[in-house]
């Protein structure tokens, strides 16, 4: 490669960030505007048109406030955690296929690439609980890790069921071979995913790690500013990168009638965000232990069934 | 390019390997040691092997140091600074070995300098899949049964006591 291609890879990594970014701090506002309207309220609708500008205010709110790291914390750790949550939600993006020519990087492992950035997001959310050197944050770091690392596994557990049907860990593969969505042939397989997925980005009904009433936040119970805004962010990126996934995985990504395959995945995508969101408002928060049972004792058998499932009735099939 | 990236991710490697052996902090060793694994990783990836990469960063460093840190958490480990190693009895025998291994790696390295590294062969997931199920078939299954009996012995230990 030359250099000015190298120079092109990194603006293309620039833009891509930079749109990221503007999404994340929009599907906050998206967020509160939805939880408004389900509850009966109208939300942030002050800044700017039906305000839009609300995001802006936020930012810059955040960012003016002071860089605060406590006299008690771990001052190196507590300064570079932060920065893990969205960092590896971030990289992940550069794999998953928008439209049928474009996207950043069509790897031949994209999946396991993905799955290991997940599992690498725990160390943010970890480091950052036990550099604040609280009880509170502790207790939170705690709980996400072991919720983390139950939910991982069912979750790469049902997609391998995806990888069997389409015979290639690549997402352009994926979704290429998906002219009939796999939701069809793996809802269990998609149920699971989701499931996990809620759970692995921390939102309801999963959202023990910040249980704001008797956690008081959890891990970030310390952070403040730009600190807490980076878990904010890695937070939403980590919604709309499941989502993302789930309609890569399971909806066909750009696979549709009519429309351009953009707006296709942008909508499926859309969809996805939006049940997220409706499930914050409608679901109560579940206990501990019922969350480690239901990871362990359904979700991880219910995956190894599918995977089963998937391999004796694909045999059948493809060698028939 | 290529070149400057895997030289720079050697030398994270071992500067990040080294560290461990420096910082007081168990927890900042463990991070140290994330680290090296993950430049690992990159240099797994920068030599043809893809799928080896992926499973470094999701097997040892997204699952077993992560629970290396979570038992480090647990047992609350902050205070105790950890004391600079006091070598071992009989040490002595052991670092002339590793010497005399260093100085073949030097000796081999000198000799054949002149064979410079070719095009990099990536391997897919697909040939070591078909690798790890055709010949060796009898090593994965071996090891299947091996894994088996750690779970068991695990169940075993960790059982309550009855009165």
């Amino acid at each position: 490669m030359s250099f000015a291609q190298w120079l092109f890879a990194l603006a293309n990594l620039g833009l891509v960030l930079l749109v990221l970014l503007l999404i994340g701090a929009f599907m906050i506002y998206g967020e509160r505007r939805i939880l408004a309207l389900l509850q009966d309220r109208l939300g942030p609708n002050r800044a700017g048109p039906f305000g839009l500008l609300q995001p802006v205010a936020d930012i810059l709110k955040l960012v003016s406030k002071e860089f605060f790291v406590p006299p008690f914390a771990d001052r190196t750790v507590y300064t570079i955690a932060p920065i893990i949550v969205p960092l590896t939600a971030l990289l992940s993006f550069a794999v998953v296929p928008v439209s049928d020519n474009w996207w950043l990087a069509d790897l031949n492992i994209a999946l396991l690439y993905v799955l290991a950035l997940s599992s690498l997001r725990v160390y943010g959310t970890m480091l950052s609980g036990w550099s604040s050197n609280s009880k509170y944050s502790l207790l939170g770091c705690l709980r996400t890790t072991a919720q983390m690392i139950s939910y991982e596994l069912p979750m790469g557990l049902a997609l391998v069921g995806v990888v069997m049907l389409s015979g290639s860990f690549s997402l352009v593969e994926i979704v290429a071979a998906q002219e009939l969505p796999f939701i069809v042939l793996q809802p269990l397989g998609f149920i699971i995913f989701l499931v996990c997925g809620i759970a692995e980005t921390n939102r309801l009904p999963f959202d023990l790690p910040e249980a704001e009433n008797e956690l008081v936040a959890g891990y970030n119970t310390e952070y403040g500013g730009i600190q807490f805004a980076f878990f904010y962010l890695g937070e939403y990126l980590g919604v709309l990168l499941i989502a993302a996934l789930a309609t890569v995985l399971f909806l066909g990504g750009w696979h549709g009638p009519w429309l351009p395959g953009v707006v296709w995945f942008a909508l499926k995508t859309l969809a996805l965000i939006f049940l997220f969101f409706w499930l914050r408002t409608s679901l109560p928060r579940l206990r501990y232990d019922q969350l480690m049972d239901f990871g362990w004792k359904l979700m991880l058998p219910a995956a190894l069934i599918n995977l089963l499932m998937t391999a004796v009735l694909g045999l059948f099939w493809m060698e028939g | 390019m290529h070149e400057i990236i895997f030289y720079l991710t050697s030398a994270i490697a071992v500067i990040a390997a080294g560290a461990i052996l420096i910082v007081r902090h168990p927890v900042h060793a463990a991070i140290y040691l994330i680290v090296s694994l993950l430049a690992l990783a990159l240099l797994f990836f920068l030599l043809g092997a893809p799928l080896l990469a992926a499973l470094q960063v999701m097997l040892y460093a997204g699952a077993i140091m992560v629970l290396f840190l979570f038992l480090i958490m647990m047992m609350n480990l902050r205070t105790g600074q950890n004391r600079p190693l006091s070598l071992p009895a009989g040490w002595v025998p052991a670092a002339l070995l590793a010497l005399f291994l260093w100085l073949e790696l030097l000796l081999l390295l000198t000799r054949s300098p002149s064979e410079k590294v070719g095009d990099v062969t990536t391997i897919g997931p697909k040939a070591v899949g078909n690798a790890l199920f055709g010949p060796y078939l009898l090593v994965v299954e071996a090891v299947a049964v091996l894994l088996l009996a750690a779970l068991v012995a695990v169940l075993y230990l960790s059982r309550r006591r009855q009165k």
